[in-house]
């Protein structure tokens, strides 16, 4: 069997936007795919070609060993999708909602239903035009996760969700995970993406940019170095690999490939290391390392970079992110 | 860790749900912080919209108009005419009251009364609905009032945008009446009259947005106003009593332009605009955005067996609208069908009219008035099929079909289903209109000999009806952006139908409208060749619709 998803050279326009230029994915059978990129970069577009909703232009694209835009109907049996501005019908409640999807696609679980009512605090008796946007999301979550589907596609499902939820959102993404389901998940939240997934891709202007493990991708960048040693450490800059040194007081602080990191080590530890700190480059900073060359050239980057960078340092939860999301 | 403080707290008044929203919106100010901003956005988004309504609504009355100058140039043409239709109730509950026949002005007024008043109110009443409800039940209002926006803003810029096109349209109409030569002070007089019943069913349309917590439920309130104004003018007009005098539509056309020409009732309609205002800021201040006045029932947290279907789906959504243009239809034709009997009584009484009318005597009269009364209801009807086959657009622009398309339902299942709510849905109201009609006239004329024969005559608009919604469906599957179309030619058909022999419409052109070839039936026969011909362009269209839906992409945005 195939991988669940294989999206290879994927175009698609709309009129003179071109939305998808030449994207490729593939996520594997049980892993949780990170699919990351500024707003306006195709991510959307992207799931909705996955779901049939959109008609490629060129490429190709599987999706459950079927072609997603000939097999609709039959091969939705099998995923649940949680869309990333989720509007339902004002009239109906949220719990109306969430078992007419539920039968739709064929039922779903009552336990799980009744778990993730409670986890996500939703209240289902209400009328979904007094929902906000977070309870609307909410909505959808719950619908999709308690469904028995082996593929999970989410789009930027927890833009609206405050802190809590998001942790209570994670549990669930990892509980999905444990019971070998597939999950897409689109996201700009950095923190999000690296607690969950295994891999990710990145894309930028409707085109995959990037795409591994975390650790491969950690492996392309450098790693960020802060000793203090015994003697000064100003040669460092002599070894291949090193940047950005920055020496006070006896502290250096630089970056280093991480293939060169062992003899950077090696010669720290020469000079007496009394302490040192290394951290491996977080999601943010390959997103940076992406974007940042060329940001100029986009234009709906430095935005999303504004929001995600500013929130994300220090805080490792990324709860700040809905500030940019509204 | 400061941006993350920073950041929750700049999400506690937004996530906090929307009373809050609301208070929060009323400590700028006035509550008319931002009005002008909207008015400039209303008019960007109606740039359209706005344009077709004023230019179709003048080119129609005037070309109306137009064609009447000349017909009437001597006073035994005119006194001719007077007699004609003065004693003819079913022309003045179409036309209005029998004023100052014997000036080509006052002939003029009864040709274009029913498209000008009804056009005028119409327009005000669509346009207020769609920038007061419809912009709430999708959310921007609420959007927009989080940011700085007063919390009457929306309703200031609904009342100015849509006041200030029923003026312009009343003065563009009393300046085309001018432009053919009719008397300058009448003309004016009856545009300032269009423009005064525009304002009073904006205010109508205000209020029923305010009460109401769907855009088509408010639109049914005002439309149904609209329909009892009508039936009171009628019935005041037709008995001469002072029943017109209850209805907006009665005081404006008190004015009788190009006789009395008195100003002073559009005093009337001013003050109940102002009035009516007054009572929607009033009730907008008691209620949450999104919510309506009467109250949202506590929902039940399962869904019931119905909503297991997207047929099922469909039928929740619609339940009310169809409820209110079913009952509004039924009492339509309780009021059309009751004037029926009055052509036979009169004509009894006035045997040398009857002479003068001749043909094949009262009974052809009497079928020929229901047969163009059942032609204007079958049009009513279309509005609803049009709107109801719209849903489909609705559902796919708001996204919600994305969450239904994602499940296994296919897209040919999505569509049939709202499809089939609407089919069902025009049946149920069409078969309402023709109850209405029969009805009354039993009621009326004392037998039931009629009853059957109207209720058939009713029902044989359903292909011509079929066509109208298989023509919103193929547009919708082929070009989802154009459903405005749909609208158009339903207009079309009502042009024909109603102003085809004024105009001098040649007969090849009338027979494109689907209504003009079914037989008006208690005055034609039967025809099911006529039957299977619409049926199977509804096929052929409904066909179509599947094919279109099927090759392009959905389109949420
Ligand atoms: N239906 C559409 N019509 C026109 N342009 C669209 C449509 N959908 C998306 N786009 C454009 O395609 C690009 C990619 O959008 P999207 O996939 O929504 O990005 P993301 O989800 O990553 O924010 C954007 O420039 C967007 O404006
Ligand atoms: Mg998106």
């Amino acid at each position: 069997m195939t991988a669940p998803i294989v999206v290879d050279q994927l175009h698609k326009s709309f009129g003179s936007t071109h939305a998808l230029d030449g994207l490729d994915l593939t996520v594997a059978r049980g892993e949780v795919h990170g699919f990351l990129g500024p707003n306006g970069s195709g991510k959307s577009t992207t799931i909705r070609v996955l779901l049939g909703l959109l008609r490629p232009d060129s490429g190709h694209v599987r999706l459950l060993d079927g072609d997603p835009w000939r097999d609709a109907a039959a091969l939705h049996r099998r995923l649940a999708y949680v869309p990333g501005d989720v509007a339902l019908w004002p009239s109906l409640t949220g719990g109306e909602v969430i078992d007419l999807i539920g039968r739709l696609r064929g039922g779903l679980d009552e336990t799980r239903r009744v778990e993730l009512l409670r986890d996500f605090e939703l209240d289902p008796a209400k009328r979904s035009r007094t929902y906000s946007k977070g309870n609307r999301q909410k909505v959808a979550l719950v619908a999709a996760l308690a469904s028995d589907a082996d593929l999970l596609i989410l789009d930027e499902p927890t833009n609206g969700l405050d802190p809590l939820m998001e942790e209570v959102f994670q549990s669930w993404i990892q509980r999905a995970k444990d019971e070998g389901r597939t999950v897409l998940l689109s996201s700009h939240i950095l923190a999000e993406v690296e607690a969950l997934c295994d891999r990710v891709s990145i894309i930028r202007a409707g085109r995959t940019v990037q795409s591994g493990t975390l650790a491969d991708l950690r492996h392309l960048t450098s790693t960020t170095v802060t000793a203090e040693t015994g003697r000064p450490a100003d040669d460092l800059t002599g070894i291949a690999g090193v940047t950005d040194l920055e020496s006070v007081d006896g502290r250096v602080t630089f970056k280093v490939d991480t293939d060169h990191l062992d003899e950077a080590i090696a010669h720290l530890s020469g000079l007496g290391i009394r302490s040192l700190q290394a951290h491996p480059p977080t999601l943010e900073e390959l997103f940076l390392k992406q974007y940042g060359e060329r940001l100029p050239a986009q234009d709906e980057s430095p935005e999303a970079l504004a929001g995600s960078s500013a929130d994300t340092v220090g805080s490792g939860s990324g709860d700040g992110d809905r500030g940019t999301g509204r | 860790m400061s941006a993350i403080t920073t950041g929750r707290d700049s999400t506690g008044p937004v996530g906090a749900g929307p009373s809050s929203t609301a208070s929060s919106a009323g400590l700028t100010g006035t509550g008319l912080t931002g009005t002008g901003h909207l008015v400039r956005l209303f008019l960007r988004l109606d740039r359209i919209v706005l344009p077709i309504w004023i230019v179709g609504i003048v080119g129609l009355v005037a070309a109306s108009a137009s064609a009447v100058q000349g017909l009437y140039s001597t006073p035994a043409l005119r006194a001719g005419y007077a007699a004609t239709v003065s004693s003819s109730p079913a022309a003045i509950v179409m036309s209005g009251p029998a004023q100052a026949l014997d000036t080509v002005g006052g002939i003029t007024l009864f040709e274009i009364n029913l498209t000008s008043a009804l056009g005028v109110a119409l327009m005000a009443i669509f346009l207020t609905v769609r920038h007061t409800r419809t912009e709430e039940e999708t959310g921007r209002t609420e959007l927009l009032r989080a940011g700085v926006l007063g919390r009457h803003a929306p309703l200031a810029a609904a009342l100015i945008v849509v006041g200030g096109a029923s003026l312009l349209v009343g003065a563009l109409i009393g300046l085309s009446l001018l432009g053919l030569g009719l008397p300058a002070g009448g003309s004016l007089l009856f545009g300032a009259a269009m423009a005064c019943l525009g304002l009073a069913f904006v205010a109508v349309t205000v209020v029923a947005a305010q009460v109401s917590e769907h855009a088509r439920a408010a639109l049914g309130i005002a439309v149904a106003v609209l329909g009892v104004s009508w039936g009171l003018r009628s019935l005041g007009d037709v008995n001469d009593n002072a029943a017109s005098w209850l209805s907006p539509v009665g005081w404006v056309q008190s004015v009788n332009a190009y006789g009395d020409q008195r100003w002073w009732p559009l005093l009337l309609p001013l003050a109940f605009a102002a009035v009516l205002t007054v009572v929607a800021v009033q009730l907008g201040r008691r209620r949450d955005v999104g919510a309506g006045l009467v109250p949202t029932r506590p929902g039940s947290p399962r869904a019931s067996r119905l909503l297991s279907t997207v047929p099922g789906l469909a039928f929740s959504q619609q339940r009310s609208a169809l409820l209110w243009w079913a009952v509004g239809l039924f009492l339509g034709g309780l009021a059309f069908g009751s004037f029926g009997n009055e052509v036979t009584t009169m004509l009894e009484d006035n045997p040398e009219m009857k002479d003068l009318l001749g043909a094949g005597g009262s009974d052809d009269l009497v079928a020929g008035y229901f047969g163009l009364i059942l032609l204007i209801l079958a049009l009513v009807v279309a509005c609803y099929t049009v709107s109801s086959v719209h849903r489909l657009r609705a559902e796919e622009s708001a996204a919600r079909a994305e969450l239904v398309l994602s499940t296994p339902t296919a897209r040919r299942s999505w569509q049939f289903g709202w499809l089939a709510v609407a089919g069902l849905g025009t049946l149920l109201v069409l078969l309402a209109t023709g109850l209405g009609v029969a009805v009354a006239d039993a009621l009326v004329s004392g037998s039931t000999e009629r009853s059957g024969e109207l209720v058939g005559a009713t029902l044989a608009y359903l292909p011509a009806l079929a066509v109208i919604g298989g023509l919103a469906a193929a547009l919708h599957g082929w070009l989802p952006r154009l459903g405005l179309v749909a609208w158009a030619v339903v207009a079309g058909c009502f042009v024909v139908g109603w102003l085809g022999d004024l105009l001098k419409i040649p007969e090849s052109v009338r027979d494109l409208s689907p209504f003009n070839l079914t037989p008006r039936m208690p005055l034609e026969s039967m025809d099911w060749s006529v039957v299977g011909l619409l049926s199977a362009v509804a096929v052929v269209l409904l066909l179509l619709a599947v094919v279109g839906l099927r090759r392009r992409d959905i389109d949420s945005a």
